[in-house]
């Protein structure tokens, strides 16, 4: 899923020191289901820019309009046009919780409305509930090799994205990068093939990776099957 | 195979090599470099000349490779980084290198730039060390580049590799040799070692790989306790012995400043004479010598293993 960590107050504060009518957007995609952008978090931060505004004094007290709102996917332009088609007149911003991919979808569908992050999206990961931590686990590569490297990504979890690791960083399975913190990603790989015979992908030697595959602005045409609409 | 550089003609000869380290900084002045260079000719065969060594931002080693060569005579071995250059620029550094008539490359991935001086700076690492082993070998061998496009005049050069025996788990490490060695390294370099037995577990293990390629092992005479200290403190995953650094540590004790060097010279000396006479015995074909700024003590250990000194 995408991971992504709400802005500091005083960031979005700055951001929107010019708007006073203004959607706080949330989205029970990724963002709603890591509790960082869903409805309780928009709603939550709605209150506090209303609140930190006023402590401010930017805006004339009756002009202020800050109301929250929820969609389902944000990043679905049929779904944000047909839940907010009805009230986005209502405001001039939209101050969106989802993912970068949602924030410019809600611009896209609605040209005319200044729309911002409230968040920062961090990268494609796994959560982990017990311990509260999420952990990035895939870059979108558009060339996935999992399948060779027992089931750990190299590109997002090595720190030089490397195909022939490990490296010199190495100690006792800890990366360089981060103080030995982190697992060296070559090292889970090799453990993993050792663990199921099959050291043999670990000696493959990878060649040089074709980058054009993973070179922005990436777009996948006409490949969408279903109608969308969160049914 | 034909030898293009004197290391390779040595290794090939069968004779058991030296290879010292040079170590240009953030400076646009080599004078030093170059001079420190000179009392190694007709020791070293070779000297490694660093590549924004545990990346910081210094000056040029391809610069610093060529002046090397040309003003102190001594052949060098022009390490190149993967962290700070894509496919184009190793292609290009690699073409100057050979026009500038340098014989050796160390491939080598590189730390990570966070681990360096200017540590926003943006990563590369297009290709990796056994990549870059496998372009620079395409260009030798078949005159082309990484894309298969021909080369006007190919360059004519041998390339090396790094490897950490202290690495663990080993076999890990050694099964990433082997890819370097299909990728074609011709000779490998050790990271520091200071014992025997990390010696003999490198070459069971390489046996057990079938791995061919000469190595170098790496070691490392220290000037003075604080480069000792700092180097056991400081390089994750080696040590220097216990014994050595109390030594060391006593001979800093000593107020007399010539005294204390040549204390120093003994204690280096002493140890690392053994340790060489005993990898001479091994499957090593060399030792590399990575006492940077230690000139007196490389030219005296090599002449005395040599039966000279
Ligand atoms: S290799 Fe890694 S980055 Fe690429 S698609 Fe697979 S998991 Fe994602
Ligand atoms: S130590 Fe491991 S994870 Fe870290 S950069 Fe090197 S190979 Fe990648």
């Amino acid at each position: 899923m995408i991971v992504v960590e709400q802005k500091p107050l005083e960031d979005i504060l700055d951001m929107v020191k010019d708007c006073d009518r203004m959607l706080v957007l949330g989205c029970d995609g990724c963002s709603g289901i890591y509790q960082v952008g869903g409805e309780k978090q928009a709603e939550m931060l709605s209150s506090m820019l209303r609140m930190g505004k006023k402590t401010k004094g930017e805006n004339k007290e009756g002009d202020l309009k800050i109301e929250a709102s929820t969609v389902l996917r944000q990043c679905d332009k049929e779904i944000v046009r047909e839940a907010l088609e009805g009230s986005i007149g209502g405001y001039d911003a939209v101050l969106s919780m989802a993912c970068g991919a949602g924030v410019q979808t809600v611009a896209e569908v609605f040209p005319e409305k200044l729309v911002h992050p409230a968040v920062n999206t961090k990268f494609i990961g796994m959560q982990d509930r017990e311990m509260g931590d999420l952990h990035e686990r895939c870059r979108a590569c558009g060339d996935c090799i999992l399948a060779e490297t027992g089931g750990v990504c190299p590109i997002a979890r090595c720190a030089k994205s490397l195909l022939n690791g490990p490296c010199g960083g190495q100690v006792e399975g800890k990366c360089e990068v981060g103080g030995y913190e982190h697992d060296c990603a070559w090292i889970l790989i090799y453990n993993k093939l050792k663990e199921f015979e099959r050291l043999d992908q670990f000696l493959k030697l990878r060649l040089m990776r074709d980058n054009r595959i993973s070179e922005s602005p990436r777009d996948l045409k006409g490949s969408i099957k279903y109608s969308g609409g969160g049914d | 195979m034909e030898a293009y550089s004197n290391l390779m003609q040595e290794i090939l000869n069968g004779k058991f090599v030296f290879t010292g380290e040079l170590e240009p900084e953030k400076t646009t002045d080599l004078n030093e470099l170059v001079e420190g260079a000179k009392p190694l000719v007709g020791y070293a065969v070779a000297c490694n000349v660093t590549d924004n060594p545990q990346s910081m931002a210094y000056m040029s080693s391809l610069v610093a490779s060529y002046l090397v060569q040309r003003d102190a005579g001594m052949e060098t071995i022009y390490q190149l980084r993967c962290s700070d250059r894509n496919r184009l620029a190793l292609t290009a550094d690699v073409l100057g290198a050979a026009a500038l008539g340098l014989k050796n490359i160390l491939a080598l991935t590189g730390d990570h730039v966070s681990l360096g001086d200017n540590p926003g700076a943006k990563a590369v690492y297009d290709l990796d060390a056994v990549l870059l082993t496998y372009m620079i070998r395409k260009m030798v061998d078949e005159g082309v580049d990484l894309a298969g496009k021909p080369i006007h005049e190919p360059p004519k050069l041998h390339v090396g590799v790094a490897v950490n025996p202290n690495a663990d788990p080993l076999e890990a490490e050694i099964i990433k040799l082997k890819r370097k060695e299909v990728a074609g390294a011709e000779f490998v370099q050790t990271q520091v070692v200071y014992e025997m037995e990390k010696v003999d577990s490198l070459f069971e293990i390489y046996n057990q790989y079938g791995i061919k390629v000469p190595v170098l092992i790496g070691i490392f005479p220290m000037k003075n306790y604080g480069v000792a200290d700092y180097f056991d403190k400081n390089i994750p995953g080696v040590s220097v012995p216990k014994e050595l650094l109390e030594i060391l540590k006593m001979a800093s004790e000593i107020t007399d400043k010539k005294e204390r060097k040549e204390k120093y010279l003994e204690i280096n000396l002493e140890y690392f004479e053994n340790f060489v006479r005993d990898i001479m015995k091994s499957e090593a074909k060399g030792v590399h010598v990575m006492a940077v700024g230690y000139e007196q003590m490389v030219r005296e250990l090599i002449a005395r293993v040599r039966g000279e000194g």
